[in-house]
């Protein structure tokens, strides 16, 4: 790994020895793999309105017109047109479609991965429907493949294919749990042959938010339901989906499913994490197809059905709250009403951001972004967006229902010297429980 | 063989051929490639596919409400101009005998006056998106040769459409041919540049409508 600067003086990281051709023709290879009809449509579609600049949390902290949404996929669609468009052996022959050169990847590094969070508001605010955040995750696959990603990024990644999580050894997993119930006094399951939940974590619960691993099952508990933790499939944040590396996506997606499968679970709970939802419950029909051998839900949607159901009741809060909305679970992941139908169970006011639901703006530090200290200026300077909006909301808590956007939202108070504690949805729940027991959990609904 | 012959006869046939094997080159060469469409189990509830890509279709027409203000210029001069063009090309007199002699297929035209309007309309407005584009940093910055050369060659023709009605600057027959030659080269860039959004933006809307409909999410 070495960090380096381009010519223009443009920071990027670069992994591997390969040559520059090499290293060029790898990223073209994995960019064409990613050329498919609904890309082309996409790609084919784009009029060069500007619309999306405006959606892109990034662009409208920092005024600077590079962050527009749709220059990020420059070289991404000078590919397509050079090697997969209907006209590509036209443009090549007449030099219409110049080569994507090794240096303009090195400059884009930081457009495709510190500058974009894969949040999904640029989608939403396109007038052609293109598709650019689902765009920018396919062209982080070609740079992935050409060793082109931020140091950090790439970390996590090798750390990930060892140890089965960015966060520990998985020989470590069981000894975490046991040590995490001890400390809150929860009764934890782990590593039960037959159970029909089994629970999932993200790497922020194993070293910052531990707390939620007694939540949950606290939760699970409660309501005397069959689940457990389990070695073989814990780790539900799947790095692979944010860095392009599709081989460890995979096999991140098969190890929770097949562990499932193996232990007889009907439902697959993911933690409180937006990319973890994208991967395993929007994605992983790439390797299962359109019927998922287990049912899979987020842990917002468990709450959601347990309070519904009346199999949990929660204790009145009766103070109002803001609620930051992830973009993979709301914006991307359809889950809407889940967590506000939780709150109001939980007589929480819910006091609305100006922007907020389908249309939210990201925390800035999703799709890796958080992770990767280069991106710290402009990561702070799009978390002010969201705070002004939760301090003009004027709401006595502040709550969300991801780790990642928690840990990036702590970091920009600190940053700023914010005195707003944002708060996990669940570990609301779990510390408001009523005390009388409910019955037992019936099977999987839809 | 005057400039009018030629404009009307070989040049207007080769651009006509030209603009049904390049739109249709592209539009299959797009489409052709494998889908690559991930179909995971839908949201219970979720609307079916053929729903939400007609649904993204049409929702896509107006801008949600956080994007309205940023984007009002380029919505309502968008629609300004593209209606304007639908206009002038589909219900001018002499358009609506041209495409009857083409196709055999007719309807009623607007007067003449009420076009003229239109389309110094569509000049002003295709004008005002030429200037919001050179003054805006953002599209400054993402423009490309396609941009100014789509633009110059939808904005020729409804000028050279205007002087010829007027009959200024030169001969009817010659601004005529100039103004059909505009029209040709039109036809010629459309396969070729982003004048193709015409037809490609329902498909690019209808499959990321079906992409975020599956999961119950807005599009």
């Amino acid at each position: 790994m070495t960090a380096k600067t381009t010519a223009a003086g443009v920071p990027f990281d670069a992994q591997g020895e390969l040559t520059d051709d090499a290293r060029q023709s790898a990223a073209m290879r994995g960019f064409v793999s990613e050329f498919g009809a609904v890309a082309a449509a996409n790609l084919e579609a784009c009029v060069r309105c500007g619309m999306c600049a405006n959606a892109c949390h990034f662009y409208v902290a920092t005024g600077n017109p590079i962050y527009t949404p749709i220059n990020k996929l420059q070289p991404f669609e000078q590919a397509y047109k050079r090697h997969a468009g209907p006209f590509a052996p036209i443009y090549r022959l007449f030099g219409l479609a110049p080569r994507v050169t090794l240096e303009k990847l090195e400059e884009w590094e930081r457009l495709i991965f510190d500058a974009c969070t894969l949040c999904g508001r640029c989608t939403l605010a396109c007038p052609m429907g293109i598709d650019i955040a689902e765009l920018i995750k396919k062209a982080r696959h070609g740079m992935f493949k050409a060793g082109l990603i931020p140091d950090r990024l790439q970390l996590m990644d090798r750390t990930a294919r060892a140890w089965g999580s960015p966060a520990t050894p998985a020989e470590d997993f069981a000894d975490i749990i046991h040590d995490v119930g001890e400390q809150y006094g929860v009764k934890m399951n782990v590593d039960l042959d037959k159970a029909d939940y089994l629970l999932t974590v993200a790497p922020a619960e194993l070293t910052d938010h531990t707390k939620a691993l007694a939540d949950a099952a606290k939760v699970l508990n409660r309501l005397g339901a069959s689940w457990t933790y389990h070695t073989q499939g814990f780790e539900a944040s799947n790095i692979g989906y944010l860095n392009g590396d599709l081989e460890l996506q995979e096999k991140m997606t098969r190890r929770l499913i097949d562990t499932a499968v193996k232990i007889g679970a009907h439902t697959l709970v993911l933690p409180e994490c937006g990319h973890a939802y994208g991967a395993a419950r929007w994605e992983a029909a790439r390797w299962y197809g359109d019927k998922l051998p287990v049912r899979i839900i987020h842990m917002t949607e468990f709450l959601q059905e347990a309070v519904e159901n009346g199999k949990v009741r929660i204790k009145p809060i009766n103070q109002s709250a803001s609620f930051h909305d992830p973009c993979q679970l709301v914006r991307r992941g359809g889950v809407n009403e889940a967590p506000r139908a939780v709150m109001a169970a939980a007589k929480i006011e819910l006091k609305e951001l100006e922007n907020h639901g389908a249309l939210a703006w990201c925390c800035g530090g999703g799709g890796g972004v958080v992770s990767n200290a280069r991106a710290d200026p402009i990561r702070y300077q799009a978390f002010q967006l969201k705070q002004r909006e939760v301090d003009a909301a004027g709401a006595e808590r502040f709550i969300t229902a991801c780790g990642q956007c928690r840990i990036t939202l702590d970091l920009g108070a600190k940053h700023f010297k914010w005195d707003k504690k944002v708060e996990s949805l669940l570990e609301v729940v779990a510390d408001n429980l009523e005390d009388e027991p409910r019955a037992p959990l019936e099977g999987p609904g839809q | 063989m005057t400039l009018l012959e030629f404009a009307r006869g070989p040049a207007l046939e080769a651009a006509l051929i030209i603009f049904i094997a390049g739109a249709s080159w592209r539009f299959v060469g797009a489409l052709l490639l494998p889908w690559r469409l991930v179909h995971a189990t839908p949201r219970a509830g979720a609307p079916s596919a053929p729903m939400s890509a007609i649904k993204s279709i049409f929702t896509k027409m107006w801008p949600h409400k956080p994007f309205q203000s940023a984007g009002l210029f380029t919505f309502v001069n968008g629609y300004i101009f593209h209606f304007g063009l639908a206009i002038i090309v589909l219900l001018f007199a002499p358009h609506v005998l041209f495409i009857k002699g083409l196709t055999g297929l007719s309807w009623p035209a607007l007067p003449n006056n009420v076009v003229y309007v239109f389309g110094a309309l569509t000049l002003a407005s295709l004008l005002a998106a030429l200037a919001h584009r050179l003054g805006s940093p953002v599209l400054r910055l993402i423009s490309r040769n396609d941009d100014y050369l789509s633009w110059l060659l939808t904005f020729l023709p409804v000028l050279t459409g205007l002087l010829t009605a007027a009959h200024l600057g030169a001969r009817y027959e010659t601004l005529l041919a100039v103004h059909i030659l505009s029209i040709c080269a039109f036809l010629i860039w459309f396969p070729f540049g982003k004048l193709m959004h015409a037809v490609l933006f329902a498909f690019s809307r209808a499959m990321t409508g079906v992409r975020l409909g599956q999961r119950g999410a807005e599009i």
